[in-house]
């Protein structure tokens, strides 16, 4: 069989309900309930394999490597849970059918259900911790979505979101623990870590492993302290409650316990953890449950409870106690739901589940009232019913257990405490309910409700009955194969009978009867005790830690994030400072020993120079003008340094495009005010100052040490190669063009793009043009002086020559399709500022788009060549030729992979500072605003 | 030699983080030229200095690294366009927002807007 089918089924069920719920109620719940029931089957075929003591495996390999496997395993205790879920998911089905109203969108409702069940059936049958976990976080999520259905009440909302928060929380514990598990195992197949047990005890992490792993049980299963979530998430529409909150959800930390159970129970911390929560939820919940007025409140600490008792049991170590946690599981299942379906019927037909209001009700709606009765009985262990046998054998295992010591009679005591209180509430469910008087102002006649909804609890309770009365017949396999699973050992014999004798446990559940009874029939006393004590509302302490929470982020957010760039930048600055402060100090030494070049004194001159305008153009930053000739003077510099350091190529491409920038800022600064005013504080300045000024000396710093240390590079490759392999002699070139082709490719691209983006801005933009400079004088009374024009004019061919030569010669010597391309372009845009944009308009008619487009597509092409002869992306080819006159010349493609290069540096350039100079010749647009 | 360099790329990293601090976009601008003389600089440094080395093959014995080189060579081009991108979009920005400073509003005229906004239920 196809074990994927069982959880597929109900997930692909989710989508059912939202294509057939146009088609009426009657028919969408029947479409719904189709591939549940068809699960159902699948799991119900196999029924024998289980019970004859197999258990089926199925894996499908995902990412082997990272031991992430899609991986199923149907044993006894998945059987167990696959019953529970689908059996009371498919009543549920029918139930909400009724339950639903008009105005509730039945479509999304059943489609969350759906979501749900697959994510609990995913659960039970997976065989990998990694994908149980997720389906635990599944529920988590499609729980938040059931809790929260009746989204326009505030109290569902909240109720949904503590249970999201706190399962969710669990949740990532959970993951963390079974990660921490996976890791000592070396395996999150389930079949590995379960046989594992030893291995895992002994570890040294095993207690926060463990830990971890029950903090996800506790959160889901309601443990005691983080119990507080289940009764708000009672605002949850009734069959979501029953469905849920009794039978499966909160069982899922239990049936993880269980199935755990063989890799981390037996030792005295298990013990102490288990035990204990269990033990002390057990008593906080029925307790509790006495004193609610709701009736669903009630309810819901009565889960808790039961919860409680099922972990006390798995606590105790002893397999008989782990066969008695399963059985309570089924018997817990059954009663519980259908008293929650009672509980919605209830609601339904009167209008209110105050228990305050809701008296006398068997006189209105016998039939009901019958089975309910029947239902409560059975939760309060009366004999007959499923309830008394599984509450029998819970006291024989408090009784047989001694690890508490001297303290052990405490366990039993205590445990026939809880059950006391558990008769009561179950005593006052029943008397307040249908006896006691008459309604007290109910928004509807009660009546008994529509035939069909109560079969889900008919079926339930028969099912407490028969339990009840013939155990052995109805669960006793069941039973044996789901305690052989979580044992993983042979299951010790135990008897499965209504009678055993006059024993301790026997009288241990007639002293809870009788005190169930005496604690209820006086309990006028304990009320009046109660109400002394303020009852905390967990929802308000959690919606007020929550919006604590959230204030405090706000605070958090609202100082570091203001809105301000310059502060995210100071403080980026600040993190860069923090980041290599570290490794900084513990740095001892910042020279290495490469032997140092002499200084010479022009190199002071120009270095001094350098200093002297960077600091000048800080100094006067606010005249900008004069900042930005400083900043021509470093630029300078910085070309010189380059020409001084042995690398020609740079220092040409600095030069050019040297001049292009400042041209550019001029332009830039034209339309941007001439002067900054004073807005900085002193206190600010300096801070800055001392921020960069620090920043500047670890980089100078690092630049020294780096400067004195030995090199090994990888050039020495390219210069062995260029000649022979690249067919040129300029190695900066050839690494450019041939070796780094793909790189300069991509600058190249990027080039474009920026150009491309700038037109974009530029041709929307609606700037003030200014006629005059800030002192009031014309900016231009002599555009385009004659001397200029005729000297730029003569110029041109020149300096086309130049640029053609450059490009030709690059491949051997300084030059190529970059530098080219600049010097090209300072020579046109140097036409543009002689002549102006009009001018040269319909005289040169470029279109500088086409030019960076092609010139990109030339490089590519070039590149895509080499394919043409199965070569790898931009291999070059070149060759020696000779012709009369001219004598030996190279050709090489990659020449014309730099005429790509220069196209678009010459279309890039021109396409930026063309359009920008054109802005001063559109029409004037009124000066927006005043600054 | 090494530490005069070392000194002018240190300076200006400080002078170039300076102006990226303040707050009008034409300075920042400037700034980041500054700062990226300095780290083209920086990067080129990298294959250590070397005077009257080689340009091109069989000229010396002594060679500058060519590959930092070729990097910073393509680096100053991507720093032009990166530049002018700049700066245009401040045009644009005074353009479209009426004022030069780097969050779009002038110190004076901003408002502390970064209200708590609840959110209940």
């Amino acid at each position: 069989m196809n074990l994927m089918w069982v959880v597929l089924l109900p997930l692909i069920g989710t989508l059912v309900p939202l294509l057939t719920e146009r088609f009426g109620r009657n028919l969408c719940a029947l479409s719904v309930a189709i591939l549940p029931a068809w699960s159902l089957i699948l799991v119900l075929m196999h029924v024998g394999q289980i019970f004859d003591g197999e258990s089926l495996r199925q894996t499908i390999e995902w990412i082997p490597s990272m031991g992430l496997d899609i991986s199923f395993r149907l044993d006894g205790l998945s059987l167990l849970f696959l019953l529970l879920i689908l059996g009371i998911g498919l009543l549920i089905i029918l139930y909400a059918r009724y339950y639903l109203s008009d105005k509730d969108s039945m479509g999304q409702f059943y489609a969350y259900l759906m979501l749900f069940m697959s994510a609990m059936v995913g659960i039970v049958i997976s065989n990998n911790m990694i994908q149980l976990w997720m389906f635990w976080e599944l529920t988590s999520i499609s729980s938040f979505l059931l809790i929260s259905f009746w989204s326009n009440k505030s109290e569902a909302r909240k109720g949904a979101r503590m249970a999201l928060t706190v399962t969710g929380t669990g949740g990532l514990a959970l993951l963390a623990g079974l990660l921490l598990i996976g890791n000592i195992v070396g395996s999150y197949d389930l079949d590995v870590v379960l046989a594992s047990g030893d291995l895992l005890k002994a570890h040294a992490a095993y207690p926060i492993a463990l830990v971890l792993v029950l903090l996800g049980a506790f959160t889901k299963s309601a443990q005691f302290p983080f119990h507080f979530w289940l009764p708000h998430a009672m605002s949850a529409p009734t069959p979501v409650s029953a469905y849920l909150h009794s039978a499966t959800m909160v069982k899922a930390g239990i049936f993880l316990m269980c199935r755990f159970y063989p890799a981390l129970a037996g030792t005295d911390l298990w013990f102490i953890i288990v035990s204990l929560t269990g033990l002390f939820t057990l008593l906080l919940g029925a307790y509790i449950a006495l004193f609610k007025h709701d009736l669903k409140g009630l309810l819901a600490y009565s889960t808790i409870s039961h919860l409680g008792l099922i972990t006390l049991l798995l606590g105790l170590n002893s397999t008989l106690a782990a066969v008695a946690a399963v059985f309570h599981i089924i018997n817990h299942a059954t009663f519980k739901a259908s008293l929650f379906m009672a509980a919605g019927i209830i609601d339904h037909e009167t209008g209110s589940r105050d228990m305050r209001k809701l008296h006398g009700l068997a006189k209105f709606m016998p039939y009901t009232a019958t089975l309910a009765i029947v239902a409560a009985l059975s939760m309060a262990g009366v004999p007959l019913l499923n309830g008394f046998l599984s509450k029998e054998m819970f006291f024989a295992e408090t009784l047989d257990q001694s690890m508490l010591g001297s303290l052990s009679w405490m366990i039993p005591l205590l445990a026939t405490v809880g059950a006391a209180f558990s008769v009561a509430y179950s005593l006052r469910f029943i008397h307040d309910v249908f006896f006691n008087g008459e309604p007290v102002d109910l928004p509807k006649t009660p009546h008994e409700p529509p035939r069909y909804m109560k079969v889900p609890m008919e079926i339930l309770v028969v099912l407490c009955l028969a339990v009840g009365i013939f155990p052995a017949f109805f669960v006793g396999d069941l039973l044996h194969s789901a305690a052989f699973a979580v044992m993983a050992t042979e299951v010790p014999t135990y008897s499965l009978s209504i009678w055993h004798g006059f024993n301790i446990p026997l009288f241990m559940s007639f002293l809870a009867l009788v005190g169930g009874i005496t604690i209820y029939y006086n309990r006028r006393h304990l009320f009046d005790f109660q109400s002394h004590f303020s009852e905390p509302d967990a929802k308000y302490i959690f919606e007020d830690s929550v919006q604590k929470i959230v204030r405090f982020s706000q605070r958090l957010m609202g100082a570091i994030e203001n809105g301000s760039l310059q502060r995210y930048i100071f403080l980026m600055l600040l993190f860069i400072l923090v980041m290599s402060a570290y490794p900084l100090l513990s740095l001892t030494e910042n020279m290495g020993s490469r032997a140092q070049l002499p200084v010479d004194g022009v190199a002071i001159i120009a270095a001094l120079l350098l200093i002297f305008s960077a600091i000048a153009t800080v100094i006067w930053h606010r005249k900008r003008f004069m900042s930005l000739i400083f900043l021509s003077v470093v630029g300078l510099i910085v070309s010189l340094a380059f020409a001084k350091f042995s690398a020609p190529d740079l220092a040409l491409t600095q030069l050019s495009v040297e001049i292009v920038t400042i041209i550019l800022l001029l332009l830039a600064l034209y339309f941007l005010p001439q002067s900054t005013q004073k807005e900085s504080s002193n206190r600010r300045l300096s801070v800055d100052l001392t921020v960069s000024a620090i920043i500047g000396c670890i980089i100078g710093t690092l630049c020294f040490a780096m400067l004195t240390m030995p090199v090994e590079t990888i050039s020495d490759f390219f210069i062995a190669n260029s000649k022979t392999g690249g067919g040129g002699t300029n190695v900066v070139n050839v690494i450019l063009v041939d070796f780094r082709g793909f790189d300069t490719l991509g600058e190249i691209t990027v080039l474009g793009i920026a150009a491309l983006g700038i037109f974009k801005l530029i041709s929307k933009m609606r700037i003030y043009v200014p006629t005059r400079d800030d002192k009031g004088r014309l900016w231009n009374n002599d555009p385009h002086p004659m001397m200029l024009a005729m000297v730029s004019q003569s110029l041109l061919p020149l300096a086309l020559l130049v640029s053609a030569f450059i490009f030709l010669r690059g491949h051997n010597l300084p030059g190529g399709g970059f530098i080219a391309g600049l010097i090209t372009s300072v020579a046109i845009v140097q036409q543009y500022i002689a002549n102006g944009v009009m001018w040269i308009k319909p005289r040169m008619k470029l279109d500088y788009q086409w030019m960076i487009a092609g010139g990109i597509l030339i490089a590519t092409a070039t590149g895509l060549g080499s394919w043409i002869f199965g070569k790898p992306f931009l291999s070059t080819w070149f060759d020696y030729f000779s012709l009369p006159l001219i004598g030996e010349f190279e050709l090489a493609s990659a020449l014309i992979f730099d005429l790509g290069v220069y196209l678009t540096v010459v279309g890039a350039v021109l396409l930026i500072l063309a359009n920008l100079g054109k802005l001063t010749t559109t029409e004037r647009v009124e000066e927006k605003v005043n600054e | 030699m090494e530490a005069i360099f070392a000194i002018c790329v240190g300076i200006l990293t400080t002078c170039g983080f300076f102006l990226v601090l303040r707050g009008r976009t034409f300075t920042v601008v400037i700034g980041l030229t500054m700062l990226s003389y300095a780290v083209n600089l920086f990067l080129f440094a990298s294959g250590r200095l070397t005077v009257d080395g080689a340009a091109v093959l069989g000229q010396s014995e002594v060679y500058g690294d060519p590959l930092p080189q070729a990097l910073v060579l393509t680096a100053i081009v991507i720093g032009f366009a990166m530049t002018a991108f700049l700066v245009i979009l401040a045009m644009r920005s005074r353009a479209d927002q009426g004022n030069d400073h780097v969050d779009g509003q002038s110190p004076d005229h901003a408002t502390k807007s970064i209200a708590s906004d609840k959110r209940n239920g």
